[in-house]
């Protein structure tokens, strides 16, 4: 119980510290934003620092080995490595996968927060609430990617969801934003409908609901294959919908672009990452079985033709937007085509793939909406494609910014957009997807056009105006962190891909 | 396989016969009046009914049963508990403690943020 506490740390800090944001925003009696602000804040690079911690468990510079010797934990050698290391009867997994997810789930949260501040003081809206909200909402992806029981990952993907939900029409006098926040719900409730009778169908043809029992399960004499098969169909329709892969898209432009933009910068990245996160266990580790089931690879085959459609719905439909936010909503639908890829070729290279992107596609996107953010405050109301003529001008520092943003969307070279996409067009050109390939190159050449015209109308189309003064506030060390992230990426990409790697080492 | 779901198909059975026996039976013994208007009034011997039912009702109920539903639930969740009080042991008595810290945590808010107070 004890050693289960401390390999958990990240979840369980996380949680304890989110509720207690809660008191303590009750027991003070005036409006206290700027105190949960600060809070919330040290509480998510706390949480940062918990998952590099107990990243490997038995190393001899994690956690575990830290606190054993003050003699509070026993001996790092004395973990069970082999296999993935459970806690909480098989209910959380530690280390490794899970930690890699959290760190790209805290980042987003720390760029968020900072992005959200300047905002809401000037619609006059901070209340402690929404860092509270963003605190549950980690806590809640945090669970996801460490869940090894698929109640585990029900309720985080529940505890996820509620507070998207909410979030999304966090500006509540706001038509748009309640729109955006009702048919995110409802849509969002019906699917979990789908994701409950997967897990429900899984559990009656094999017998549980861990995935190691599940996967071991599959590979014997499986009892009621259809009834297996129908599960995994159904649990793919749920997590379709929280990714927003293509039949299931259809809510994401809304609520993307109704949503505040920071809110929408979440959601978007980590929200997605997050999805990911609970799709690659699944798929991977506990159905492989069942994926090739009687030798057909109906399930890889039917998420091939579901990631193929989603790029190119994704993409063709951002071409005709007018609008920027919900161009980049439609991009967003669109990368997670490329992101299933690495699902579809089920290797190891389609899994670090799909990590390497998640982390930087939360760079990337998580830029270009805090910059919308930046835009609103500094009196750009609208979103339109000519209101960014000439933005260069005005604006000159967010306008190059925007555009390392939309270079590294398209996949243009020394970003981190680029090789993210390189690692997962090979590994599915190694799993015999070449036509998957195609598809990807086709739908990201068209994706190049509209990326590069918004750079088009921001440097060489004119406007009257003059230059600005821009007002990033704190925004501007998202906007620091994110180009980082990005260049860092893009530069060094075999570091991040072999902390990728190393975090399969345990499983 | 099946039979272990013969007793579950024997009591959905005779559910749905009992129900609908029910609804024959009433059809022959009850006793058959004429059904005029003030007759299938919703209370026959009550306050003629003024408007429709269906108006928006004060935020303030729905707060009111939602906090109601969340402590009624903890409520069924320390029944058993209490029952396998001495084999969960030290154990459960910390899980449900912390459970219960939990809900507290969010009765202090709930109480702090005004939403039992009827105004």
């Amino acid at each position: 119980m004890h050693i289960d506490v401390i390999l958990a740390a990240p979840i369980v800090f996380v949680s304890i510290m989110a509720t207690a944001s809660m008191v303590l925003d009750a027991l003070k009696t005036k409006e206290n934003g700027k105190t949960i602000f600060l809070f919330s804040i040290y509480v998510l690079m706390a949480t940062f620092l918990l998952s590099a911690l107990t990243f490997s468990p038995s190393s001899h510079f994690g956690l575990v080995a830290l606190l054993s010797k003050f003699g509070l934990a026993p001996a790092p050698e004395t973990l069970h490595v082999s296999g993935m290391l459970t806690v909480f009867n098989g209910m959380v997994g530690v280390g490794g996968y899970g930690c890699f997810f959290d760190m790209i789930f805290t980042l987003g949260g720390i760029m968020t927060i900072l992005a959200a501040r300047p905002f809401l003081e000037s619609e006059k809206l901070e209340h402690s609430e929404f860092y509270t909200l963003i605190l549950f909402a980690v806590a809640g992806m945090m669970l996801i990617s460490h869940a090894t029981n698929m109640l585990t990952l029900f309720i985080g993907i529940e505890v996820m969801s509620v507070t998207f939900y909410i979030l999304s029409g966090y500006t509540r006098t706001n038509e748009k934003a309640v729109e955006s926040s009702l048919k995110y719900f409802l849509l969002g409730a019906f699917a979990t409908g789908f994701l409950v009778y997967g897990i429900a169908l899984i559990y009656g043809a094999t017998g549980s609901m861990d995935y190691a029992t599940i996967a071991s399960a599959t590979h014997g004499d499986i009892r009621f294959p259809t009834l297996l098969l129908v599960g995994i169909g159904l649990m793919i329709v749920g997590l379709s919908f929280k990714t927003a892969l293509f039949p299931f898209h259809q809510w994401a432009p809304d609520v993307y672009s109704g949503a505040p933009t920071v809110v929408t910068a979440f959601m978007s990245t980590a929200g997605k990452a997050a999805a990911l996160a609970a799709f690659m266990p699944i798929i991977m580790v506990s159905l492989p079985a069942a994926m090739s089931y009687d030798g057909s690879n109906k399930i890889q085959m039917m998420l091939a033709v579901i990631s193929a459609l989603t790029m190119l719905i994704g993409n063709i439909s951002a071409l005709v937007q007018k609008d920027v936010k919900r161009m980049l909503a439609f991009s967003s639908v669109a990368h997670a085509g490329y992101l299933l890829m690495g699902l579809v070729a089920a290797n190891p290279e389609g899994r670090n793939g799909i990590m390497f992107y998640s982390a930087s596609y939360l760079f990337m996107q998580i830029g270009s909406f805090i910059i919308l953010s930046v835009l609103e405050r500094s009196g750009q109301t609208n979103h339109s494609l000519e209101s960014f003529n000439g933005l260069s001008k005005k604006y000159p520092i967010l306008a190059a910014l925007m555009s390392i943003f939309m270079f590294s969307l398209a996949g243009i070279p020394p970003f981190a957009g680029f090789f993210g996409k390189y690692y997962l067009f090979t590994a599915a050109i190694h799993a015999d997807f070449t036509w998957l390939t195609i598809v990807a190159v086709v739908s990201s050449i068209i994706s190049v056009y509209f990326y590069i015209g918004l750079i088009v109308n921001m440097y060489f189309k004119e406007s009257q105006e003059q230059e600005h003064e821009s007002q990033p506030g704190l925004a501007a060390i998202s906007l620091v962190l994110s180009t980082a992230g990005i260049i860092i990426l893009g530069l060094l990409p075999s570091v991040v891909l072999s902390i990728a790697q190393a975090s399969f080492g345990n499983h | 396989m099946i039979d272990s779901y013969i007793p579950l198909i024997i009591m959905v059975s005779v559910g749905f016969l009992f129900g609908l026996s029910n609804i024959v039976l009433a059809q022959f013994l009850g006793p058959r009046k004429n059904k005029t208007k003030v007759k299938l009034e919703p209370y026959e011997c009550g306050i003629e009914p003024t408007t429709s039912a269906r108006e928006r009702f004060s935020i303030k109920f729905y707060m009111t049963a939602m906090l109601f539903i969340l402590f009624d639930i903890e409520i069924v969740f320390m029944y058993p508990w209490a029952i396998q009080f001495k084999e969960l042991g030290m154990v459960g008595f910390i899980a449900m403690n912390l459970f219960m810290i939990l809900l507290f945590a969010g009765f202090i808010y709930v109480i702090k943020k005004g939403a039992l107070q009827w105004r």
